[in-house]
């Protein structure tokens, strides 16, 4: 008995046991990048069928990372339930989906969250018409969320804490949120701060709806992958920090041809003139120099995606460099 | 040669052997399954186990008619809520499907021609289109429903908005139990009544007047004494309160946009099992009926239907089993049924995918199979009985 057991983990062995993440990439020839079913400034399609937002070029950036080219990423859909399933099953290879860090996710799920591309907290938002100004008057509403989500335990902490109550109306992805909404089944939509001023954003009349001024939670989101593959989760981890990096050091995808001849020692190691990080996660010594060139630094994908002058209008604040009074943080390069 | 193969000319044995061969490759499939999933598992730090169904759920289910659900209710509880949820729709969809779909199976065959095209256009229109496109219609059209605070108000105590329909609740006072047990009693006697009345036509052809006696009892009788204990009954009105309508009893529009879906979807197919069965049973049955005398509405009561149940509760029962695991697709619209709550938000909240998901899959298994069961009984009982 013990022997035949053995003998299927090794058959169950040679069928799970495969390359790497970053050899099965390359192999492809595309990046599969798992983001949500459509929140406009993080990931949904624009105008023209192009994925764009801050999670759109997360993806990208790890595209240009492997392949030197940001066209070669297939988007894959994901709701706040399926998202999970679909990278471990590794439908996915990395997930951008404004997915919030927490312990449990981190080790009890098997991920690994490489970093922050997003720091966000939860918020509400209400129709301006209500007259309510802050979160403790919604005693008895009936509240928009989204299942599956951080949001919705936060949810019922929060007005348990307070001691008020409230009617849970489960959505599934923001779209129906909206719907619900804007009907009017529900007084209050409840999720991150950011998805609130893309929703906001998307209103035909955005001055009816305000967000109210309590944040009641952290939500660090960011890009993960599956735990164990650590070649692949560095590849993704330092195509962010390359991003940020780069905002610190003021290259952006206009000045990265002149800086290449920069006499700063960290520029020229991070744009692949200097050293050989590149070969180090066996990507090209250009990587980053390509990451910058096609996508931009962080402030660059921030400002087009939702910063102050897009739709969403949300200020850097705690996005900012701490170096400006924000908490976004790389690593050196070196 | 032949020695060799002495065995397997015997039928028998081959026979046997196949059976063993089969059962045999199926288990090894299975082992080798569940071993995979549990080393794939491991490797990948997924923890396994049932504990998690005693851990704090930590999220709010806001439909739960029947058990109060607190936030700190563990993922247990999530489950008890989301089987009643599933059960509430279903038993009364089922319901509400077997009335609509018997009325509609006899109307189609009536000779009004206007009538019968109608039924026709409706059943192969709620039949050919998709269930999950019928809840999704019928929850948009909910949804557009007047806002809560600009409620359609009907009698003076209905309330119709876009978060539900909100009616009196009614309280029962000390003494209303009399009023139950007076129920349960007429209820009670009016069936031995009718075992009794039956057994004396049987016998000796007179005919006793079961129905006006059963009326009788069952509603004047405790009506009285409703008003002799002092109308020991009141009602609690909703109230526009804030945000939402306070007290009162409410139905849901998720709730309703899933009855209506499930009931008039599958009311198409009974429609016409239903049709099918009443034209098995021989014209010549009708003819003989109306030559001894016998009225039209008794025709149908005591000679066609009795021979139709033969034919129409087998695909009945599959009906039934069908609008029960149909009523899983009410995720859809955020109804918090079994698939929704626990096979849903808790599998996420506690990464269980396969504890959850085998949970829930037993579950309807159970449900089905005891349809099945009861369904078989009544099945048995109505089938002609050679003596």
């Amino acid at each position: 008995m013990k022997k035949l057991l053995s003998i299927f983990a090794v058959v169950a062995f040679a069928f799970s046991a495969h390359a790497g993440t970053l050899d099965d990439v390359k192999n492809r020839g595309f990046l599969k990048c798992g983001v949500t079913t459509g929140l406009a400034g993080f990931a949904a399609p624009d105008d023209s069928g192009e994925w764009a937002g801050l999670d759109a070029d997360m993806c990208r950036a790890v595209a240009v990372a492997v392949f030197g080219d940001r066209s070669k990423v297939e988007f894959i859909t994901t709701t706040g339930k399926s998202r999970f399933p679909t990278l471990a099953s590794g439908e996915v290879d990395m997930l951008a989906r404004n997915t919030t860090w927490t312990i449990s996710r981190d080790v009890n799920l098997g991920f690994e969250f490489v970093g922050v591309n997003f720091y966000d907290g939860q918020g509400f938002m209400v129709p301006s018409a209500l007259g309510v100004s802050s979160a403790t008057e919604l005693d008895g509403a009936t509240v928009c969320i989204q299942t599956g989500t951080t949001t919705e335990l936060n949810l019922a902490d929060f007005f348990r804490l307070n001691g008020i109550s409230y009617e849970a109306l489960p959505i599934e992805t923001n779209d129906e949120g909206k719907e619900n909404l804007f009907a009017g089944r529900c007084d209050v939509y409840t999720t991150d701060a950011s998805g609130l001023s893309s929703t906001r954003a998307a209103a035909s009349n955005p001055d009816k709806w305000v967000v109210l001024p309590e944040i009641i939670s952290k939500e660090p989101l960011g890009p993960l992958v599956r735990h164990g593959d650590h070649q692949w989760g560095d590849v993704v981890r330092w195509s962010l920090n390359a991003m940020i990096i780069a905002e610190e050091l003021g290259i952006t995808s206009e000045n990265v041809d002149a800086q290449m001849s920069s006499n700063v020692p960290e520029v020229l190691r991070l744009l692949g003139v200097e050293g050989n990080y590149g070969e180090m996660l066996e990507l090209s010594n250009d990587w980053a120099y390509q990451i910058i060139k096609q996508i931009g630094n962080y402030s660059e994908s921030y400002e087009a995606n939702v910063g102050p002058d897009t739709p969403l209008e949300i200020a850097r604040g705690l996005n900012a460099l701490w170096t400006q009074g924000g908490i976004l943080y790389a690593p050196p390069f070196r | 040669m032949r020695s060799n193969l002495g065995f397997f000319s015997d039928e028998k044995f081959r026979s046997i052997f196949f059976q063993t061969l089969v059962v045999g490759l199926f288990a090894l499939g299975l082992f080798f399954v569940i071993t995979t999933t549990s080393y794939n598992l491991e490797k990948r730090n997924i923890a396994t186990g049932w504990s998690f169904l005693q851990n704090p759920a930590g999220f709010d289910i806001s439909f739960s008619p029947f058990l109060e659900f607190k936030s700190t209710d563990t993922h247990l509880k999530v489950y008890f809520v989301g089987v009643l949820n599933t059960l509430l729709v279903s038993v009364t969809g089922c319901i509400a499907a077997t009335i609509l779909g018997f009325i509609l199976g006899i109307v189609r065959l009536s000779s009004n021609w206007l009538l019968s095209r109608l039924v026709y256009i409706y059943v192969e229109f709620s039949r050919n289109v998709p269930l999950l496109l019928q809840i999704i219609l019928w929850y948009s059209i909910l949804i557009q429903l007047p806002r809560v605070k600009q409620s359609l108000q009907v009698l003076d105590v209905f309330y119709i908005s876009n978060r539900g329909l909100y009616s009196p609740r009614p309280i029962f006072e000390s003494g209303f139990s009399y009023v139950s047990i007076a129920i349960v009693l007429a209820l009670i006697s009016s069936f031995l009544i009718n075992r009794w009345a039956k057994k004396r036509q049987d016998k000796t052809g007179q005919q006793f007047p079961v129905f006006s006696s059963s009326i009788g009892l069952i509603f004047i009788v405790p009506l009285v004494l409703f008003f002799i204990l002092g109308s020991p009954l009141s009602f609690e009105h909703p109230e526009l309160k804030g945000f939402n309508f306070k007290g009162g009893l409410v139905i849901r529009p998720e709730f309703i946009a899933m009855f209506l879906a499930l009931s008039i979807y599958t009311a198409a197919f009974i429609s016409e099992i239903v049709r099918a069965g009443i034209m098995s049973v021989s014209k010549g049955q009708r003819e003989a009926s109306a030559a001894i005398g016998l009225k039209q509405t008794w025709i149908m009561r005591l000679i066609i239907i009795p021979q139709a149940l033969r034919v129409i509760v087998p695909p009945l029962t599959s009906q039934y089993l069908n609008l029960t695991k149909n009523s899983s697709l009410g995720i859809a619209v955020g109804y918090a049924d079994l698939v929704h709550g626990f096979g849903g938000i808790s599998l996420n909240q506690t990464g269980q995918a396969i504890e959850c998901m085998a949970i829930v899959m037993a579950t309807y298994l159970s449900i089905s199979l005891t349809i099945s069961f009861f369904m078989n009984i009544y099945n048995r009982s109505i089938q002609f009985k050679e003596k």
